[in-house]
């Protein structure tokens, strides 16, 4: 008998507890963590290094990992570098592209990112001295296309945007980004950690160089992420970090670099987690997306409806269903975003308040306190959103 | 239910209007990035003893209750002994220390929520440094 979407994630069995904070962290399917527990079980050894059996059924399940997120990406498996998550293969991409950049040159960063993808590129920026411009955006929490040529100049060498808002939800226009950054010869990296999760990705269709997602928000396991670049920009990267795994040859003043992916997976890589992101990727490959979209778009809808109804509730981010991930953020007038994700905790309602990690989008639209985020995923059902607008009105009760 | 954290006490405390103090003799921010609280704590001091306070507090309704109540307790204290009030707070949250002073009986339900308490105690750290630094 085949498990229903809900019924494959043992976390949600819980009667009372609604999770609605799936952006921060998906929960996990049992088959992906009996697949964690079945390749330590059964292949737990290093990879690339050993002759042995254990070895080499290591190497086929790490190598095989690759090939699946390369599946899923609609790219070679050569262009997908495992990491220890999101952030750090932004890092990567950041330090890759960046360390080469000086006085003179321009990064046009999008307003719209998390503190992963943007403080990168202000911390080289600092060191390197080049010139950081940020990419506004629409008071409705998308980017602004406007003046996107004045922004993206012929100085400008990389622009960086998120593929999702893990804030407003909106869904950022990656070609036309793309159109925009090819037009000067820079190249686009991207922020794919929320836009994963809602179904498969091809990166470069959309015009993307760099794109990164996390396993944690995929359904698969924590420390691991993946950092996908064509092929040539791979190779003219620098490695973040190095050691073993990663060199070509190794004298006593100089070393070379290896080949990528592994020139960028220095140390022993994330073994057991690679195969636990293969197994979500798979198990999200075998959904039917149009059905889980359809559910998702009602719901948000659900959602937007039920907090447009209630006084004092402002929604940060668009209003309607185009061009979003199911990720809502709002406000309550005289309600701090904490007080109520503890009232709501309280109620079994599982959601996130604060500034996401988002500071300089939260700034710009006047969000010192930040927001509250419910973030829905394939599994959420209408109960759970139910159970937030009715806690919502509880706490708002509780506070006021 | 976290209802009990939200008592009447402590909303007649967070719902406090904020003294303004001019001519501080220091004045000390100091924010939670992990919740985004922001607390700005003013004191002004005359042998030794704290006369006036006063804050600004961008926060959650329990970071603005404990700043009314460091704000409030601090005047006619030792300099000493208002930089005491942190461990005080902090023994009752963390330590199961009895309160200090009735009013702090107030932020008792906080003691069971470890992820909130930082949100009372940022403002009595605020508060200590900013004698220390006068």
């Amino acid at each position: 008998m085949s498990l229903t979407i809900r019924e494959a994630f043992p976390a949600l069995a819980r009667p009372g507890f609604h999770y609605l904070d799936s952006a921060a962290m998906a929960q996990i399917p049992g088959l992906v963590s009996e697949a964690v527990t079945h390749h330590n079980r059964t292949a737990r050894s290093n990879v690339r290094r050993g002759l042995h059996e254990m070895a080499q059924r290591a190497d086929a399940a790490y190598d095989g990992a690759r090939a699946t997120v390369g599946r899923f990406l609609n790219a070679p498996a050569e262009e997908v570098v495992f990491t220890a998550g999101c952030t750090l293969a932004l890092n990567m991409a950041a330090w890759g592209l960046g360390r080469n950049l000086g006085p003179g040159d321009e990064v046009a960063v999008s307003r719209l990112e998390h503190h992963s993808s943007c403080l990168p590129w202000m911390a080289l920026a600092r060191e390197r001295g080049f010139a950081l411009r940020w990419l506004p955006v629409t008071p409705d929490g998308r980017l602004d296309f406007a003046d996107l040529g004045a922004m993206v100049t012929p100085r400008c060498k990389v622009v960086v945007a998120t593929h999702a808002s893990n804030v407003t939800g909106a869904v950022s226009d990656l070609p036309r980004l793309a159109e925009a950054a090819r037009a000067v010869g820079a190249l686009l990296v991207v922020d794919g950690a929320q836009m994963v999760p809602h179904g498969r990705v091809d990166p470069r269709a959309l015009g993307a160089d760099l794109y990164a997602f996390a396993g944690h928000k995929a359904y698969g396991p924590t420390g691991i992420g993946v950092l996908w670049g064509r092929a040539e920009v791979l190779d003219g990267m620098a490695p973040l970090v190095v050691g073993g795994g990663m060199v070509g040859t190794v004298g006593d003043d100089d070393f070379t670099w290896g080949e990528p992916p592994h020139r960028f997976e220095a140390g022993t890589p994330p073994v057991a987690q690679a195969v636990g992101l293969a197994a979500a990727l798979e198990w999200m490959s075998g959904l039917d997306w149009q059905a889980v979209h359809q559910q998702e778009a009602a719901l948000t809808w659900h959602l937007l409806d039920g907090l447009r109804s209630m006084e004092g509730v402002r929604i940060v981010g668009p209003l309607g269903l185009e061009a979003r991930v199911p990720v809502v953020s709002f406000t309550v007038e005289g309600c701090h975003p904490h007080d109520l994700s503890h009232l709501l905790a309280g109620r079994g309602v599982a959601v996130r308040g604060g500034a996401h990690c988002a500071r300089p989008l939260m700034s710009v639209l006047g969000l010192e306190e930040g927001t509250l985020r419910a973030s829905l995923a394939p599994y959420t059902n209408r109960d759970d959103v139910d159970a937030l607008l009715r806690g919502l009105a509880e706490a708002m009760k509780v506070l006021r | 239910m976290s209802d009990e954290l939200y008592g009447a006490a402590i909303k007649e405390l967070a719902a406090r209007e904020p003294a303004v103090l001019d001519g501080a003799d220091a004045s000390v921010s100091l924010d939670n990035p992990l919740c985004g609280d922001r607390v700005s704590l003013d004191v002004r001091l005359d042998g030794g003893r704290v006369t006036a306070s006063g804050h600004r507090v961008k926060g959650c309704l329990l970071c603005k209750a404990a700043a009314a109540l460091a704000e409030e307790r601090a005047v006619g204290l030792e300099a000493d002994g208002a930089a005491q009030l942190l461990d005080q707070v902090a023994g009752m949250l963390k330590k199961g220390a009895e309160p200090a002073f009735p009013a702090l009986a107030a932020f008792l339900p906080v003691r069971p929520h470890k992820s909130r308490h930082d949100c009372v105690l940022l403002p009595f750290k605020a508060l200590a440094r900013a004698v220390k630094a006068s």
